[in-house]
């Protein structure tokens, strides 16, 4: 089976994350880039489906040349090869010029499954998986929770809100994980190693044949108008209880329109 | 000295630390419980083979891999880290350096992938430090078995569900009139062979500590480990190794030390101001942070000695007299910054303090550290 994940490079959560002030896109600069956490749910899930099912493993990554540090570390987890899409053109894409050119790069790859995470956690717009398969003109079967492949038949369990729905569809599919699915391996010395040696594709806007006039941010179908950091977090009102707590909690919930 | 696969493995395993073993090591310590499913889950990881070659299931990487690890390690937890330094230095490495084929096929597969843990018993209740003289365990050839008598003291990872065996030193003989010292592997279960109850212990509560008897344990002939009367200069071959790793060790305990004392300055105020902003605490964490980072060097100068293969001895011991200096200083300071708070279970330095003790004893005391230095200054006893 021939498995391409998805995987972005994000800024940690853990630090302080920044738009730019000239273009109002990410300061990826500013913060370190680590592998968007929900993708490593899928890269565990495409491994474990390759050692169940045989085949490969290829990581496709959309970002500037600092991405390569993610491509490398899924590679050490034990991708088999990796595909980075990367040109200037690309920077300041939104949701649907991204997955145009993910697209164009995944016809250009071949897939018989491709695996994302539900969302990243910088941008956070969870659609990804939704406009590839559209785009692909392939099933999308959304926030995973179980995945089975038998032969060119593919199941999942989609998580919702009252349990999960059994979703089925016919390779070649587009699956988004969700973090319950599985336990993500870290990477071994030896699969770090190992990495060094695999072979990682760049490819530009030309090689994978994307209109230039159609991605980046002049050509993007939402802007960022204004941005504002977050307040700091104001102090919270404590209620001492003299007999009277319960009552003042009410009121507090009644007055925030909570009750 | 680090190059980029050093990097990676140094960030994958902080990661780990930080993900899988902070949030529930305390409570492992708390129980004295043995983290099992925290040691599973290095195991896949392929913690425990580092050093060892791929054949034996091994990473194929190197010593200072090792260290490097246990120093991510040590930075949240050292019962965890110990658990692994004594499982790989003590247990898998006089296997892979000193054992016969049949040995290393036997034992090393599955040393390597965590699946068990391999123990060294050399310190007796009598002593630790005065070896070979104040030994007394004694092991004597009959019928082709060896049959072994005497006691062990302290022994790491040696009463574990998934411990295999304890490699035991012990008297075989005497070669004019000094005591001939040989090392015998002693599967675990061997009738004869009593694992006594877990120590209470003062720190390394995570981790298994025990004591040991052996009352006409026999085992075959062949489990004899390396040559016969060579047991003395293998086990210094494998403290001079093991004493870098320490050294390790305790550069991560003193560095986990200046991370929570950082983040605590940062948060806790008192007199309006965060208590970050007082040149008293500043000039406290900038002192921790010159220890942890010139014993680190210190560290990384024996490693490289180590794995160049020269000689490292006065390096090694150097590395861990300085090392675990500093995490006891560390671990002091560390425990002021946080004031009443340090002295509480909940967070994490005061298990630092608990912790660092032993570094200053285990592997050698830092007399004996000093004494190797001395002596390799030239200077006679
Ligand atoms: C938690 C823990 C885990 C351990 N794990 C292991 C293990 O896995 N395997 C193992 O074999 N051992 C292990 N040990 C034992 C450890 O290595 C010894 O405790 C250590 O070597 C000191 O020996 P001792 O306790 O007998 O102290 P002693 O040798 O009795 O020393 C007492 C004091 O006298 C000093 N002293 C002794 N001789 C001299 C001298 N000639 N000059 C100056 N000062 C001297 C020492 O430095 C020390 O301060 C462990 C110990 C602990 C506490």
């Amino acid at each position: 089976m021939n498995i391409v994940v998805c995987v972005k490079q994000v800024p940690d959560t853990a630090t302080e994350r920044k738009l730019r002030s000239d273009d109002k896109t990410l300061d990826r600069e500013a913060a370190d880039g680590v592998v968007n956490e929900l993708d490593e749910y899928a890269v565990e899930e495409a491994l474990k489906l390759k050692e169940a099912h045989g085949g490969e493993v290829t990581v496709l990554t959309m970002g500037p040349g600092k991405a390569t540090e993610t491509i490398r570390k899924v590679l050490a987890m034990g991708a088999d090869k990796a595909v980075h899409l990367s040109d200037d053109a690309l920077h300041g894409s939104d949701a649907l010029s991204t997955s145009y050119a993910m697209a164009q790069a995944l016809k250009k790859i071949g897939f018989d499954l491709v695996v994302l995470g539900s969302e990243s956690t910088d941008a956070r717009t969870g659609v990804l998986a939704a406009m590839l398969a559209e785009r692909l003109g392939v099933p999308q079967l959304t926030l995973a929770n179980k995945v089975e492949v038998n032969g060119s038949a593919i199941a999942v369990q989609r998580l919702t809100d009252y349990g999960y729905d059994k979703v089925e569809a016919s390779l070649p599919a587009v699956v988004s994980v969700v973090e319950k699915i599985n336990e993500p391996r870290y990477p071994s010395f030896k699969g770090i190693m190992a990495a060094k040696k695999k072979p990682v594709e760049t490819l530009g806007v030309a090689d994978a044949e994307i209109s230039a006039d159609q991605v980046g941010l002049a050509n993007a179908w939402s802007e960022v108008v204004d941005f504002a950091v977050a307040p700091p977090r104001a102090a919270g009102t404590v209620v001492k209880d003299e007999g009277d707590g319960g009552a003042k909690i009410a009121e507090f919930l009644a007055s925030k329109k909570f009750v | 000295m680090l190059n980029d696969e050093h990097i990676e493995l140094r960030k994958s395993v902080e990661e780990f630390a930080r993900e899988v073993v902070a949030p529930v090591i305390g409570d492992y310590y708390e129980r004295c419980e043995f983290p099992y499913e925290i040691v599973r889950k290095m195991g896949a990881m392929g913690l425990f083979g580092l050093p060892v070659p791929e054949e034996y299931g091994g990473m194929g990487g190197d010593y200072f891999a090792l260290c490097l690890t246990l120093e991510e390690l040590a930075r949240v937890d050292s019962s965890v880290a110990i658990t692994l330094e004594a499982a790989v230095s003590l247990g898998a490495m006089p296997l892979l350096r000193y054992g016969t084929a049949e040995q290393k096929a036997r034992w090393l597969p599955k040393l390597t992938s965590g699946e068990m843990l391999g123990a060294f018993g050399l310190t007796e209740p009598g002593g630790g430090t005065d070896v070979p003289g104040g030994m007394r365990t004694t092991a004597v050839l009959d019928g082709g078995e060896w049959v072994i008598n005497g006691s062990k003291a302290f022994i790491t990872n040696s009463g574990t569900d998934i411990t295999g065996f304890v490699a035991v030193a012990a008297i075989t003989g005497r070669e004019g009139g000094r005591p001939e010292i040989s090392t015998i592997i002693v599967p675990s279960g061997t009738p004869g062979f009593t694992v006594s109850k877990k120590y209470s212990k003062v720190g390394w509560s995570a981790s298994d500590t025990r004591e040991l008897s052996f009352t006409d344990c026999r085992v075959p002939e062949e489990n004899l480990l390396g040559e016969r009367g060579r047991g003395y200069a293998q086990f210094l071959r494998t403290l001079d190794e093991g004493r870098v790793a320490i050294a390790a060790l305790s550069v991560g305990l003193a560095q986990g030390c200046v991370d929570e004392s950082l983040r605590y300055a940062r948060e806790r105020t008192a007199f309006g101001r965060a208590i970050g902003g007082f040149q008293a605490m500043q000039f406290k964490i900038a002192d921790m942070e010159a220890r942890a980072h010139t014993a680190r060097l210190a560290y990384y100068h024996a490693a490289e000695r180590m794995l160049a293969g020269l000689p490292f001895k006065k390096e090694a011991a150097i590395a861990k007299l300085v090392a675990s200096n500093a995490a006891m200083d560390n671990a002091r300071d560390a425990t002021q910054v946080f004031g009443g708070y340090g002295f509480m279970n909940e967070f994490p330095v005061g298990r630092f303090y608990r912790d660092a003790k032993i570094l200053e004893v285990g592997e050698g005391t830092s007399e004996v550290q000093r004494m190797l230095i001395a002596r390799e200054l030239g200077m006679d006893a």
